[in-house]
């Protein structure tokens, strides 16, 4: 794996970051990368530091030290070609489902007129099966509906990565589900690069190739990197007969449950941040 | 509360109580105009009203009186004979004139500094005081400044209405600026929009509504001062009407008068709640 991960020159190099306010280190000596065409999620406890990362790769947020290089420079601030999901859609209520697409559109091509933005737009719903509610209003959507005119916005502008803060958290299960095969599919279909912030496991299991750990705050760090092996196209419906669907999930679970607590705090002596272990419990 | 009435019922008791009103006061005033000898003293009822004068007790008009009177004045509304002999609506026409541009000179001062104001925390707190002790001066506070400084009566009282309502729209503004939610800001720095994009297309419709709010307790503000200054200033405008057929004792007049201040204050107020529900939205 080693010899694979120098070949392939990650799209997003995160390099020893951290987090730290006078008298508490939130996370601390952060690296992974993310390949370009891979989908990497973060899994960990609330108070992590998971939103904070997410965002730092965004560029809204600095790091207290580290860097994040992408495609070979430095990140000096929030780009087009990071396209960021959030966890509430962040719809703008003003504007209709394809009116806050075309806002975004107009940010990425200046130079074009309105006949043309909406147009784009209205494809762009039509991506995520909305085009029948362009003309609604963020308020006149129901909570899916907005997610996903959300995750239409994010993939109108043809973003070089993809990051997703929780982007279900707040749906119903049902929803939700629906909404993760959609993404799926988006996202195999684009061969988009993504990372996703999470705490649904199945959710994990079912997009990601690779699951980063992360242990409890203060002081988290990715304690393991969980290859999952599991064949893609993932279906949800039969995903959990899939042999070595269960490893996979108990060891994440496990993770979750027990060694997110014990492995928390100071990393253990000869410790390397930069090649946290992988592990393949699907085999 | 809470069940809708329905409007013919609501209009029906509005229009029983207005008819037990007038009535009461037509009696009140024409009930006692008896028969009998005078009780007013026949040089102060020369002063008067002809009914005064007729032998009438009392100088107060009666609604059909009123009426009467109300019928004159406006079958020529914009009659101008003299500087002192001019229509209602001439009046009128110049307090609106200088309540809209004394407005309008507010709004192109508080929207621009309001915005900035609440985008810059320092510079809110830097103004804040100036803000807090200007904001309860009465407005005629500043006539004999502004009489003295621009030596001109009708635009000082453009100056006292400028003055009158700037704070509401400056402190809604600001206020309205400065909480615009933090993920639409995010949106809009993660798609790249710039500054004037992000303030024009995100800041401003985001806080729209509060500035509309503050514009409609502006010009609610600047109709009251209106007629005051007027009334200190003279010359022309609905306030100077008044304060005129009071020294004529016209007393029909007055109460026409506060009838036409009346009606069209709730006009101005109308029209900018139009506005406001054009502007506003719904999460």
């Amino acid at each position: 794996m080693d010899g694979m991960q120098a070949a392939l020159k990650p799209y997003v190099a995160v390099e020893g970051i951290s987090r730290s306010f006078p008298g508490l280190t939130v996370f601390q000596d952060v690296w992974f990368g993310v390949n370009p065409g891979e989908f990497v999620c973060l899994v960990g406890h609330s108070g992590c530091g998971k939103t904070t990362i997410l965002n730092i790769l965004a560029g809204l947020d600095v790091p207290s030290s580290g860097t994040v290089v992408v495609d070979g420079r430095e990140i000096d601030g929030p780009s087009l070609d990071r396209a960021v999901i959030f966890q509430g859609h962040a719809l703008m209520p003003w504007l209709s489902a394809e009116q806050n697409v075309a806002f975004a559109l107009g940010c990425r091509h200046p130079s074009w007129g309105r006949a043309k933005l909406r147009e784009a737009a209205r494809e762009a719903l039509g991506k995520v099966g909305l085009a029948a509610a362009a003309e609604r209003k963020p308020s006149q959507l129901s909570g899916g509906m907005k997610q996903r005119v959300g995750i239409a916005r994010a993939l109108a502008i043809n973003p070089k990565m993809l990051l997703m803060d929780e982007p279900f958290s707040a749906l119903d299960a049902l929803t939700r589900g629906s909404l993760q095969e959609e993404v799926s599919r988006l996202v195999t279909e684009l061969g988009q690069t993504a990372f996703m912030i999470t705490h649904d496991v199945d959710e994990a299991i079912l997009l990601a190739d690779r699951i980063l750990l992360m242990t409890n705050g203060p002081e988290a760090r990715i304690a393991e990197v969980v290859i999952n092996t599991l064949p893609k196209p993932r279906i949800r419906a039969t995903l959990h007969h899939q042999p070595g669907y269960h490893e996979l999930r108990d060891h994440i679970m496990d993770f979750l449950i027990t060694r997110s607590r014990t492995l928390a705090g100071k990393a253990p002596d000869g410790w390397d941040a930069k090649r946290p272990p992988e592990v393949r419990p699907a085999g | 509360m809470g069940a809708q009435v329905p409007f013919w019922r609501a209009a029906l008791l509005s229009f029983l109580i207005l008819a037990a009103l007038l009535g009461a006061w037509e009696i009140a005033v024409k009930g006692n105009a008896g028969p009998s000898a005078p009780t007013v003293d026949p040089e102060l009822a020369a002063l008067l009203s002809p009914a005064a004068a007729a032998g009438g007790q009392t100088a107060m008009p009666a609604p059909s009186d009123i009426a009467v009177r109300l019928y004159e004045l406006l079958r020529d509304p914009f009659h101008q004979r003299g500087t002192n002999d001019q229509g209602i609506g001439i009046q009128i026409a110049w307090s609106l004139w200088r309540v809209l541009a004394g407005f309008a000179l507010a709004m192109l001062v508080a929207i621009p500094l309001g915005f900035v104001i609440g985008m810059s925390p320092l510079l809110n707190a830097a103004l804040n005081p100036f803000i807090q002790v200007l904001r309860p001066v009465s407005p005629l506070a500043w006539m004999p400044l502004a009489l003295y400084t621009i030596k001109d009566s009708s635009i000082s009282s453009i100056f006292v209405i400028f003055i009158c309502s700037v704070w509401p729209m400056l402190l809604n503004t600001a206020f309205g600026v400065a909480s615009v939610r933090r993920e639409w800001l995010n949106v809009a720095r993660t798609l790249e929009a710039g500054r004037w994009r992000t303030a024009m297309r995100v800041i401003l419709p985001a806080a729209a509504p509060t500035i509309l709010t503050g514009m409609r307790i502006s010009i609610g503000i600047a109709w009251l001062v209106i007629v005051a200054a007027e009334m200190l200033v003279g010359g022309t405008g609905i306030g100077y009407w008044v304060w005129n057929q009071w020294n004529n004792l016209s007393i029909a007049d007055i109460v026409i008068a506060i009838l036409m201040i009346g009606l069209v204050g709730l006009a101005l107020d109308r029209l900018l709640g139009l506005l406001a529900r054009a502007v506003a939205w719904q999460e």
